[in-house]
């Protein structure tokens, strides 16, 4: 991999460092927001990609997420509630060698924008989405999102939801995205390692990001992020090893179980040990088992992060311009003049004679 | 009625005729929309100036032999210039009785009726409300009656070629082409290569090669068809000609805008009747580098417009009324963000789902206004199926000087018609300049730093280093374009939006007023009424009447001179196909009391009906 370079006031390259594309904007998050830690993260990798920083295009819709355009110096599209998808389908299409990343969270992806997440990861445009998931509104003071759990108390419900939440891996992977990742905001080295390989991935790319929101939704993932129950309660995904999880002290595992084949967690130990476990495999065609992993969570299980499925399939702009080339390569005199004389053509002489001239 | 006496037919008597409406009606799977086009394609080569008008049900295959099945397809073919696809069919095909019924109180008196009587047995007179059959019973006594059964002469034409009934009866239209090109002394030739391009079925070519040669050879030997018709080629300017439709022409314009602005054409729609042929239409198109996407819903095509123009594209998107309300949100963002795009609104008789494939003129209000917040846009409407072309450049050429979505009514009318287009000369279509910034001249980006004449703000594109900036839908500060909540910016922000387009008004043609540029009455038109409106005011003046006409294209903003020429007559008739919404803004605009004429009833106006509304308003 290259390494991109500015140049420097005295005339040499210098690499191009995570505050090259931190713009001047003041950041207007709360204080101890989840996002600030999200923003360094993706500031931090996008010089380690060795692609040209006028290239990046960042494309959000509406909510505190959202803002995040502002405070990155590539180019940046706030756009509309829920539409930031949509926007960038348009911009990927039509301009396939810009690297497009889109930004939403929980409400503006799954409850508004819900049509054009699913099909922008169906059509496996080559997007990196990247969901910031606090399980609640925040911009608009604090109302139930799709992800809230079922009883949670905010403002819109002051006897608790009475919705079930979205499991939004679980959607990507029914929505046949060919990249489906997940992290969690105070993960530094693991959000940036996601972020990297989405990056480098050749399609819809999604990846969910557990955020703390601290005024409305505080400690809304502790059951996983609280140090104490961190490693028990956090199964790192690794392609081709077995899926592992707890302390040393007493290490644990997933396989499948006898009878109906549902996952199961085992601890290692008298006479179980790794081979028995099952294997993590992203590049799996069925996602049957990266479903399943989706849905684990404590206390029962660890909940699952690290990249769920990663395969490759030709992308939407891929496919456009590959059509476009034949198009070129069967009919090359695309003028003006091929254009208008379609179908059946008459000429109508001078002295009003009409000649019919092709058809 | 039908004879058998081949041998002895004489040559048929030829009468001259200067023009000619002939419409057709039957089950929407007769192909009546078929044969209607290759009528028309026909008679186009033949060199008359004709006009179609096709109506067809909402219901793809409704059942058959009902009247919500129903599908027609009128043209007018003449030997002078013609503006309309005719107001009373002088000849009117009825394959079946439900045709018959709904179509019947149009033919002229003294018309040509022609019934396939095969189709008028108890059964389909029963669904289409007939107590009797009017075959027989009398009632269509005035007209000139022919009961022919088509379905049983098709058979016996084809029997030697052993296809199955439902093949053999689906050529019973080109029988009936057949008969029409007797009647019409139109030859063979264009419908046969019609034929072989598109009928790769040996048999099925064949088939309607045959039925083809039946029509024609039965109007041969039936003594009511000794009398025929011919129209002479109307005189027209040379050059080269082809028909087209309007959704074709507008398609064209769409291709040729972004030829001469050099501007890649993104296309994004979703299907929704009348405009998802523009996207067909495009869609065909992908050796000029279009890219064309059927998004997921209305306001993801919008959407990915916007996003195709931050990146650089001449971004279209199409659709209907109920597409325009979904699509005001996103209208919203581009006219904060100024970026230049394209909205065919292509109307259609509403409010809600309405009557999806019948025309009306009521979104212009919503054009205008239809979206939230202090939100001008510019609109110009087209006003027949060629001039769909030139208006597409022409919203093109504002979207992409002024960074500003335009949006483009045409309608359901336009969008099906259509008429001989004359190829607009290559030379003719001049290059549109955009704003795009092409080199860097180094220091800080100024995304909202204005061209002082047009307020135009400059379109920097990713890619360009050096040029990254933001953008979105929060109020702009003044020339940086960053986020900003001052109180006497957004006045001035608003300002700046509202004047850009008001200055559009400086940018545009001066309206041409046809006839006396003052007087006792002025027609005021828009859109696609310009065809009834042109021949009522000709009727009139040819019976020696004083009415001028303008007909507008330029709806937001107006053009410069229009009040000057308003304020020239002592009235204005504005005729229009929804309740007034013209005729409000003109006196929104001017304190002026135009007269209304609204028509609402999912067809476009008479020319008799202009005539009498000028002849009563000359009365007064």
């Amino acid at each position: 991999m290259t390494v991109p370079t500015a140049v420097s006031e005295t005339g040499a390259p210098a690499p191009l460092k995570a505050e090259d594309y931190r713009s001047d904007q003041e950041v207007r998050w709360c204080p101890g927001c989840g996002d600030y830690a999200i923003l360094n993260a993706v500031a931090a990798i996008f010089p380690k990609l060795g692609l040209k920083k006028e290239d990046f295009v960042v494309i959000s819709g509406i909510g505190c997420s959202s803002r995040f355009p502002y405070y990155m110096d590539t180019f940046g599209f706030h756009t509309i509630h829920g539409r930031a998808p949509a926007v960038a389908t348009g911009l990927k299409a039509s301009r396939p060698e810009l690297h497009v990343w889109v930004i939403t969270g929980d409400g503006d992806g799954l409850s508004i924008g819900g049509n054009h997440l699913i099909h922008a990861m169906r059509r496996n445009t080559d997007l990196k989405i990247l969901l910031f998931n606090n399980r609640i509104y925040g911009l608009t003071k604090g109302q139930a999102s799709p992800t809230s759990e079922v009883g949670k108390k905010t403002a819109s419900s002051p006897m608790g939801t009475v919705e079930r939440p979205f499991n939004p891996i679980a959607l990507a992977l029914a929505s046949e995205a060919t990249f489906v990742a997940r992290s969690v905001d105070v993960y530094k080295d693991h959000l940036q390692e996601t972020l990297l390989r989405a990056a480098q991935h050749r399609g819809s790319a999604f990846v969910e990001i557990y955020q703390n929101c601290n005024i409305f939704n505080d400690g809304t993932f502790n059951d996983i992020t609280e140090r104490d129950v961190r490693e028990a309660n956090n199964l790192t995904l690794r392609n081709g090893q077995p899926l592992l999880f707890g302390p040393k002290s007493a290490r644990k595992g997933l396989r499948r179980r006898e009878g109906d084949g549902r996952l199961e967690a085992v601890d290692l130990g008298n006479g179980v040990d790794e081979s028995s476990l099952m294997k993590h495999d992203e590049t799996a065609k069925d996602p049957g088992l990266a479903y399943a992993l989706a849905h684990l969570e404590p206390p029962e299980y660890p909940a699952a992060i690290g990249v769920f499925r990663s395969i490759e399939t030709p992308t939407f702009e891929d496919r456009i311009w590959d059509q476009i080339r034949a198009a070129k390569k069967s009919k090359p005199a695309a003028d003006l003049a091929s254009l208008l004389k379609r179908g059946d053509v008459w000429q109508v002489e001078e002295d009003g004679k009409i000649l019919e001239i092709g058809g | 009625m039908a004879t058998e006496t081949l041998e002895t037919a004489a040559p048929p008597k030829v009468q001259i005729v200067e023009r000619v409406v002939v419409r057709m009606a039957g089950d929407s799977g007769d192909g009546i929309q078929l044969t209607g086009n290759q009528f028309t394609t026909t008679a186009a080569v033949l060199g008359n100036d004709l006009a179609t008008l096709p109506d067809f049900p909402a219901e793809i295959r409704a059942p058959a032999g009902t009247l919500p099945g129903v599908s027609g397809f009128q043209m007018s073919f003449s030997s002078f210039d013609i503006h309309t696809a005719g107001d009373s069919p002088d000849v009117l095909v009825a394959f079946n009785p439900a045709g018959l019924k709904t179509n019947i109180a149009d033919l002229r008196r003294d018309g040509i009726l022609i019934c396939n009587e095969d189709a008028f047995n108890a059964k389909n007179l029963e669904k289409a409300g007939y107590k009797s059959n009017p075959l027989e019973d009398g009632s269509l006594e005035g007209y000139r009656t022919f009961a022919i059964p088509i379905t049983e002469l098709t058979r016996k034409a084809l029997r030697h070629l052993k296809l199955g009934t439902r093949d053999t009866d689906r050529c019973k239209n080109f029988f009936v082409l057949g008969l029409l090109y007797h009647l019409y002394q139109r030859s063979d030739d264009i419908t046969l290569r019609w034929i072989d391009k598109n009928l790769k079925k040996q048999e099925l070519a064949e088939a309607n090669r045959t039925a083809l040669k039946a029509g024609r050879a039965y109007g041969e030997a039936t003594e009511a068809f000794q009398s025929v018709y011919r129209v002479e080629a109307a005189p027209s300017p040379a050059g080269v000609y082809r028909n087209v439709m309007g959704n074709s022409a507008l398609a064209l314009g769409l291709v040729a805008a972004s030829i001469r602005s050099g501007r890649p054409l993104y296309f994004s729609g979703y299907p929704i009747t009348p405009a998802s042929t523009v996207l067909h239409e495009l869609a065909r198109y992908k050796e000029y580098g279009i890219v064309t996407v059927q998004a997921e819903d209305e306001i993801a095509a919008i959407a990915s417009c916007l996003g195709a123009a931050f990146g650089g594209a001449l971004a279209v998107t199409s659709t209907s009324g109920p597409g325009l309300s979904l699509k005001s949100e996103a209208l919203g963002l581009g006219l904060m963000t100024e970026l230049p795009m394209i909205l065919c609104d292509i109307q259609r008789a509403g409010p809600s789902t309405g009557m999806p494939t019948k025309v009306e003129q009521a979104d212009l209000l919503q054009a205008m206004w239809g979206r939230h917040g202090e939100s001008p846009l510019p609109i110009v409407a087209s006003s027949s199926p060629g001039d769909c072309f030139d208006t597409a450049i022409e919203a093109a050429r504002i979207a992409l000087k002024y960074m500003v979505p335009v949006i483009l009514l045409s309608d359901g009318y336009l969008a099906n018609a259509s008429e001989p287009w004359k190829l607009p000369d290559q030379k003719e279509i001049a290059q549109i300049a955009t704003r795009l910034i092409e080199e860097t001249s180094g220091g800080k980006f100024q995304p909202y730093e204005r061209d002082p004449l047009t307020l135009s703000r400059p379109w920097a594109v990713p890619g360009m280093a050096g040029l990254e900036h933001r953008i979105g839908g929060l109020e702009k500060e003044d020339v940086t374009g960053d986020v900003c909540y001052d109180p006497d910016n957004h006045q001035k922000m608003t300002d700046l939006r509202q004047e850009k387009i008001r200055r559009i008004a400086n940018d545009i043609p001066h309206l041409i007023v046809d006839g006396p540029t003052s007087g006792r009455l002025l027609v005021v038109g828009w859109g696609s009424t310009r065809g009834s409106i042109a021949g009522a005011v000709r009727r009139k003046r040819s019976e020696g009447k004083q009415v001028s006409w303008v007909h507008l294209r330029h709806m937001n903003p107006f053009p410069a001179n229009f009040e000057e020429i308003l304020r020239k007559f002592d009235r204005i008739l504005i005729p229009e196909l929804n309740m007034g919404q013209l005729e409000k803004l003109v006196r929104m605009e001017f304190l002026l009391e135009p007269v209304g004429y609204h028509k609402v009833q999912g067809k476009t106006f008479k020319t008799s009906e202009i005539a009498d509304k000028i002849e009563e308003l000359l009365e007064v």
